[in-house]
């Protein structure tokens, strides 16, 4: 027998239409969360009153591990707190390392970090954009996105054997030299790259449906920005030009030349996903930028100073900061002056990205809800480390 | 303003506190009595002078031997770039520290991820659950003295060494 549907459409309530608020679940395995995160959705109709973002997933306790295996053991496992740019998490917790102990890297050392690290930048940040345009629909973007990205890797993958999980970066300075003509190879990469940033942005930035997607949505004033701690691309979306790079130099950086881009709300308003989306396109034209001057410039030289191979550091504490992919990560160090720290504390961007989504979401389509996702480039081992 | 400016600062509202000595560095680390917290960090924020508009990272360490639980605050100021690490200790036992989320938005998660890890209990915090391990998890995975359980709802956490095979 089937329900007669009776249902009083004048009538809020029992007997009429439904208008509690309903809870949703997007997650933690969606296609377009970037790895496995879930949200707890709220939503009235297709309007969220507030997406709650639930972490841990993909919580492998590294910051423990960092306790049990010591400073030299614990390279490869930064590696893993993100993967989509592993380098400068390596240089982050050489930094600290180095900083705790007093070592001084050789300056080809820092040209070698800062090559790998441009490299890792322009590939996750390929990686950022192409997975934008897939999330807002366009697939195409992205293939070519992967494309450049692969070719990027198999540079990475001359330099220290490894393609994803670098482990390239040493306390002292790095693994190894740069390998046989790697310079002029890598120049070439970069001649035959840099017009085909061109190209992504005929084929999205600038696309008609693609900006629509983009602009106006959960725009961010850079007075919030800065109170919920977002950095890096996030931050300088919201039109605050602030780069750990420039304004605190680490390592070769202060030799470069190179621009800060900042969101200017040239589409719609300041510090909404557009601007996030384009400042993202314009760093990668400047990390070719420093690539063109490392690679031109390097100096000659050892690459890793001499370090004892039993590291104790004298006690201490020290918060170092690298400009990563997403933003200036913050890598708090704790020795005691035995071969293990007493503690290790990663900061990323993605985390303080991730704690944002639950006050931004609020009064947003639910469609919208991907793209700030995307815009923000949240990468979810980052979160949960 | 320079690190010994905000010292003096702090020690000028704060004398009973803000410890006398300070350390030097590209943080420099001033050390403050653990019921303060709030008080010295809305100070921090909210004297224009002062004006650290962002709290950068909060961390927990677990200093067993000294049978107390340290916290860090690493406070930034974008507005006239200048940066200062607080540092306070709270007993090893019953470690209380005042919330500082309602200052800072994002010290709601690492305030949530200390209580987590290290189980440090932020008085007034508007909601604090486990962040990062399950909510039914026993125990605080970064104090030195936690044993990891054999299982996990009837999943085991041991595992043979591959190395003897």
């Amino acid at each position: 027998m089937s329900h007669a549907i009776d249902i009083d459409l004048h009538r809020e309530g029992p007997g009429g239409l439904e208008t509690e608020e309903m809870t949703l679940n997007m997650g933690p395995q969606h296609p377009s969360t970037h790895g496995v995160l879930r949200f707890v959705v709220k939503a009235d109709g297709e309007v969220m009153r507030r997406a709650i973002p639930d972490i841990g997933y993909l919580h492998r306790s590294i910051e423990k591990i960092a306790e049990k295996v010591g400073y030299h053991g614990f390279m490869p496992y930064t590696d893993r707190v993100d993967y989509v740019s592993a380098m400068q998490c390596n240089q982050g917790w050489a930094m600290a390392c180095e900083k705790l102990a007093g070592i001084e890297v050789p300056r080809r050392g820092e040209y070698c970090r800062v090559i790998a690290s441009e490299f890792g930048r322009i590939a996750s940040h390929l990686i950022s954009v192409g997975a934008t345009g897939m999330d807002m629909g366009a697939i195409t973007p992205f293939t070519h996105a992967i494309r450049e990205r692969e070719y990027i890797n198999d540079i990475l993958e001359e330099l220290c054997g490894a393609r994803l999980t670098f482990n390239y970066m040493r306390i002292g300075g790095c693994a190894w030299d740069l390998p046989p003509g790697f310079a002029k190879r890598a120049i070439a990469y970069l001649d035959r790259f840099e017009p085909l940033i061109d190209e992504y942005d005929e084929l999205i930035s600038f696309n008609k449906i693609y900006v629509e997607r983009l602009a106006n949505v959960a725009p961010i004033t850079a007075e919030r920005a800065i109170s919920w701690n977002l950095v890096g691309p996030n931050l300088r979306g919201s039109g605050v030009r602030y780069d750990v790079r420039r304004d605190v130099p680490y390592s070769a950086y202060p030799e470069f030349e190179f621009d800060v881009p900042v969101g200017t709300g040239e589409r719609g308003t300041l510090g909404d996903c557009y601007d996030r989306y384009m400042v993202r396109m314009r760093e990668i034209r400047q990390s070719c930028r420093i690539l063109r001057q490392a690679l031109e410039g390097i100096p000659a030289g050892p690459v890793v100073a001499k370090v004892p191979r039993t590291f104790k550091p004298a006690p201490g504490a020290v918060h170092v900061r690298v400009e990563a992919s997403r933003g200036d990560m913050g890598w708090f160090a704790v020795s005691d002056g035995t071969a293990f720290p007493v503690r290790v504390h990663i900061r990323t961007g993605s985390y303080a990205a991730m704690a944002a989504i639950e006050e931004l979401s609020k009064g947003l389509m639910i469609a919208d809800l991907v793209a700030v996702i995307a815009s923000l480039d949240i990468v979810a081992p980052e979160v949960d480390r | 303003m320079d690190a010994d400016g905000i010292h003096r600062a702090l020690r000028e509202k704060f004398a009973g506190a803000v410890d006398p000595d300070w350390v030097a560095g590209e943080w420099p680390i001033v050390t403050v009595g653990s019921a303060s917290v709030a008080e010295v960090c809305r100070l921090l924020r909210d004297e224009p002078a002062l004006g650290f508009d962002c709290l950068s990272n909060l961390s927990g360490v677990d200093r067993k031997d000294d049978d107390r639980i340290e916290v860090w605050y690493h406070l930034l100021s974008y507005r006239h770039r200048h940066q200062v690490a607080l540092r306070t200790t709270t007993p090893r036992l019953d470690p209380v520290l005042p919330t500082v989320s309602h200052l800072w938005p994002i010290a709601n998660w690492l305030e949530r991820e200390c209580w987590d890890l290290l189980g440090v209990r932020f008085v007034d915090h508007p909601d604090l659950r486990r962040l990062l391990m399950p909510e039914d998890w026993v125990g605080h995975p970064l104090r030195k003295d936690f044993v990891e359980p054999d299982e996990y709802h009837g999943i085991s956490t041991r595992r043979e060494s591959l190395l003897k095979l």
